[in-house]
């Protein structure tokens, strides 16, 4: 062996770093130099199997995306979230009531968003924070319900999120909810589509492999509602789901549906322990 | 005046004479390009904002045309020499005639 090839595969072993730049980094995430954010840590028994270790999406950005969701000024996102705060101190409806009108201050939400979806007792099912939203909205303050992840319903999702940064993710995936979660796990695991993929065949088998030009995450939703680059606008975890059964070339749920309200309990519940991050800043 | 149009800057509070500190501006705004159709197929006319300037005491620091395939919320970071304590005055102009103001004051530490 000669010097020169030598020295070919030395520049090969060098740029072998490079070739791996879909790895999650280390980087540590602190918004506003005040909210830490727990954005790697031990997966919650149910997953252990699963995962070694759970991460944020966010560790999987490129450098400038992530920083743009460390100062709120820079985070694109908080503009929904100030127009979040307008809806919730808007009077609608026959009640004559806003969502401050019960709740007072939007801080005053603060861990609410964290252990979302979760059981309803009086009406037994498992709910997400935009249909008790909606509940709220039809039975309290007589107003229209909102469409799911549209309109204001998204902005105000991600205010309830925005004031709950920091505090660990905690649903609940035992007792009445035990059975949606399984439903949700179960649609985890199914592979849809033309393409035949499960969740699972990429955010478990392949995070941190390239997906075409993108960087496969774990499909953790802790930063959802997201501010996403390519679309300039905040996006729902529903609307996110959808997009990737449709890029199975599958026949989607709608968002709100029974199907996806099971995944997104799973879902989350995959992240039990990260930090809520949204409204998080992603490509 | 277009809707949910609203300006913010983050820019120190204080800074020494002559430094160089860095302004951060951000304006809510649609940007409509004015090249898109309704359902109807109708043209949705232009609505952009076409010009951004910031001014320190009177003068002139940065003066930007801004063009319909700048996305919405047009974010924009510059650095400035602060020789002084004043003000920094920010305009935004939209293409309905609408201005925006905003100021900040910088103090000399």
């Amino acid at each position: 062996m000669n010097f020169k090839t030598l020295s070919l595969i030395s520049a090969v072993a060098l740029a072998l770093p490079t070739l791996g730049m879909a790895d999650p980094d280390n980087d540590t995430l602190v918004i506003n130099e005040e909210i830490e954010i727990v954005t790697k840590t031990e997966p919650a028994p149910h997953v252990a199997d699963a995962l070694p270790e759970v991460m944020s999406g966010w560790h999987f950005r490129e450098d400038e995306t992530q920083s743009m969701q460390m100062d709120d000024f820079d985070n694109p996102g908080m503009i929904f979230v100030e127009k979040g705060v307008d809806v919730w101190n808007t009077v609608e409806g026959s009640e004559g009531k806003s969502c401050a009108s019960c709740h007072g201050a939007p801080e005053e939400m603060a861990g609410v968003r964290a252990v979302y979806p979760k059981w309803n007792e009086a009406a037994g099912e498992v709910r997400t924070i935009q249909m008790q939203m909606n509940d709220c909205r039809e039975n309290r303050m007589g107003a229209e319900p909102w469409a799911y992840d549209k309109g204001n319903a998204t902005p105000v999702e991600a205010l309830l999120a925005s004031v709950s940064r920091g505090l660990p993710v905690n649903v609940a995936i035992d007792g009445p909810a035990k059975e949606t979660w399984e439903k949700g796990k179960e649609i985890y695991y199914t592979r849809y589509g033309q393409l035949e993929l499960s969740c699972a065949n990429c955010h478990e088998q392949n995070y941190g492999n390239m997906i075409r030009a993108d960087h496969l995450s774990q499909g953790q939703i802790n930063g959802f509602p997201t501010y996403r680059l390519k679309n300039a606008r905040l996006n729902g975890a529903h609307n996110r789901f959808k997009g990737c059964i449709r890029d199975t070339r599958g026949h989607t749920f709608s968002e709100g549906s029974p199907e996806f309200v099971a995944l997104e309990l799973y879902v989350a519940s995959r992240g039990n322990g990260l930090s809520v991050e949204g409204p998080s800043v992603r490509n | 005046m277009a809707d949910g149009v609203k300006p913010r800057v983050k820019a120190p509070k204080s800074a020494a004479a002559g430094e160089v500190v860095v302004i951060k501006t951000l304006i809510s705004h649609n940007m409509e390009s004015g090249q898109r159709k309704d359902s109807d197929g109708n043209v949705i006319p232009r609505s952009i904002i076409n010009r951004f300037t910031a001014e320190y005491n009177g003068k002139m620091v940065i003066d930007v045309e801004l063009a319909p395939a700048i996305s919405t919320n047009p974010y924009f970071e510059f650095e400035a020499i602060v020789p002084e304590a004043g003000d920094f005055k920010f305009t935004w102009y939209d293409d309905d005639g609408s201005v925006y103001e905003d100021a900040k004051s910088v103090a000399i530490a």
